[in-house]
């Protein structure tokens, strides 16, 4: 079946329907190996092990960025390509995407509290984040402020799309501006700074959350088609009872 | 060039007009400053420390209530569907209802600024840095928020949402507004630095906002 073929609503729930339960299965496993692997891994040497909470705290990061990017793929596809499936990508990963930057700063403000004495900070790095959760949850109110799902696709294609510019600032924020969160040190020019003790396992637990956003997101794109499929029905059946 | 010169003059015409509200966003913005010092306290001190702050946020405020006239107005009365049938860009039409909001409602408010800086204890050196990154900077909200108001011209209650989508945008343009206002007056920083930054960010959203906005009202009115 040639990879088109998904574009097909009917065929794409199909193949999620067979493709979730391994996908969850698989995301279980991945987290239960990656935490415990971050378990085993040493204490950092001068935080011990709170500084186990980044093996949450950065995936959750990572995936809150990709998500948006995830997105503005999606919003693309909508605008230029007008792939059928696109604005259910979109629709679905927004409120993925803002609970793993709620998720992000949870964990970071816990991480905080005490290592630098403080819950929040006004720096680059937590701001632009921040940034990046009213964004989410702003399209995630235009979604459900428009009735009509096809203009709110190209409306919320076009705010994704001006957003998109905000994760180049997250990720370079560290190094633009004197900022209190560390600096880049997994993704960047030249070697990793991270000891493979600690980097395994985080790249591990990376791979477990994108796992997990794989998972919920086709899951959710199946129930937008289907509360799609609701809605449509709901307006014939109002269309058949106006017209009798 | 004639169809856009004619829609400034008809947009800027229209917004002196009794119903369209230029000079109601620098009565907004005086309230606003009025309101500050209740919350904040009379001292004279810390109202001048913040003063450029409780100003950016104030004009920042004003044209953000003034954006719902800015697209929605046409969309009411139909001229909007005239415009987009028109042969000129629609880019470009929108860049040009831009310029006609700023120059009825964010001129204003940096006109005000003056006024408004002695209600905050600034002295005239302040007063002058803020004037100058208000006037640098309100294009840029104007243009930020001309994203926004097309996104949500046709919705009923679209002045909330318009504000949510609107503001995590104009965030950094507030962030390099204060930050140029504070290196003139007191700033280790250069205020070339900031003032530079500032600037990009209105050149790029005189630049990004006609196309963000007309994309948006194109699949948005269908």
């Amino acid at each position: 079946m040639p990879i088109i073929d998904l574009a097909n609503p009917s065929r794409f729930l199909a193949l999620v329907g067979r493709l979730s339960p391994w996908l969850a299965a698989a995301t279980l496993l991945a987290f239960a190996y990656g935490l415990n692997q971050a378990y085993l891994a040493p204490d950092d040497y001068q935080q011990g092990a709170t500084a186990k909470i980044m093996f949450i705290h950065v995936p959750s990061a990572w995936l809150a960025m990709g998500c948006w990017a995830v997105m503005t793929i999606a919003a693309l596809g909508t605008l230029v390509w007008r792939h059928p499936l696109a604005d259910v990508a979109a629709k679905a990963a927004a409120p993925i995407g803002a609970a793993f930057t709620l998720i992000c700063l949870v964990t970071g403000s816990l991480w905080g509290r005490p290592m630098w004495g403080t819950y929040w900070v006004w720096d680059a790095r937590l701001t632009s984040v921040l940034v990046l959760f009213l964004m989410y949850l702003g399209v995630i109110a235009l979604w459900r402020t428009i009735d009509d799902p096809s203009r709110a696709a190209r409306g919320a294609a076009v705010l994704t799309l001006v957003g998109a510019v905000n994760l180049p600032i997250i990720k370079f924020s560290v190094d633009w501006w004197n900022t209190l969160h560390q600096p880049a040190s997994v993704v960047r020019l030249g070697a990793s700074a991270m000891h493979p003790a600690i980097l395994t396992p985080l790249l591990i637990m990376a791979v477990a959350f994108l796992l997990l956003f794989l998972t919920l997101h086709l899951a959710a794109m199946r129930n937008e088609i289907m509360r799609r499929r609701v809605r449509t029905m709901l307006m014939m059946q109002a269309d058949a009872a106006a017209g009798s | 060039m004639t169809a856009l010169s004619a829609l400034l003059l008809r947009d800027m015409r229209l917004a002196v007009r009794v119903g369209g509200g230029a000079l109601i966003g620098v009565l907004f913005f005086l309230i606003v400053v009025t309101l500050m010092p209740f919350a904040i306290g009379p001292d004279l001190a810390l109202l001048a420390r913040v003063g450029p702050a409780i100003l950016w946020l104030g004009a920042l405020l004003a044209s953000l209530l003034a954006l719902d006239r800015l697209i929605a107005a046409d969309h009411e009365d139909g001229s909007l569907d005239l415009i987009l049938m028109a042969r000129v860009p629609l880019e470009l039409t929108v860049a040009v209802k831009a310029v006609a909001h700023w120059l009825t409602t964010g001129l204003p408010l940096v006109i005000a600024v003056p006024l408004l800086g002695l209600l905050l204890n600034l002295d005239p050196k302040a007063t002058g840095a803020v004037a100058l990154t208000l006037l640098i900077g309100t294009p840029a909200l104007t243009f930020i928020g001309l994203i926004g108001a097309a996104l949500s011209v046709a919705l009923r209650r679209g002045g909330l949402l318009l504000a949510v989508l609107v503001l995590p945008l104009t965030i950094p343009v507030l962030i390099f507004g204060v930050a140029a206002s504070n290196a003139a007056i007191v700033g280790p920083v250069a205020l070339g630095t900031p003032l530079t930054i500032l600037s990009a960010f209105t050149l790029a959203s005189i630049v990004l906002g006609p196309f963000a906005a007309a994309a948006a009202l194109r699949h948005g009115m269908e």
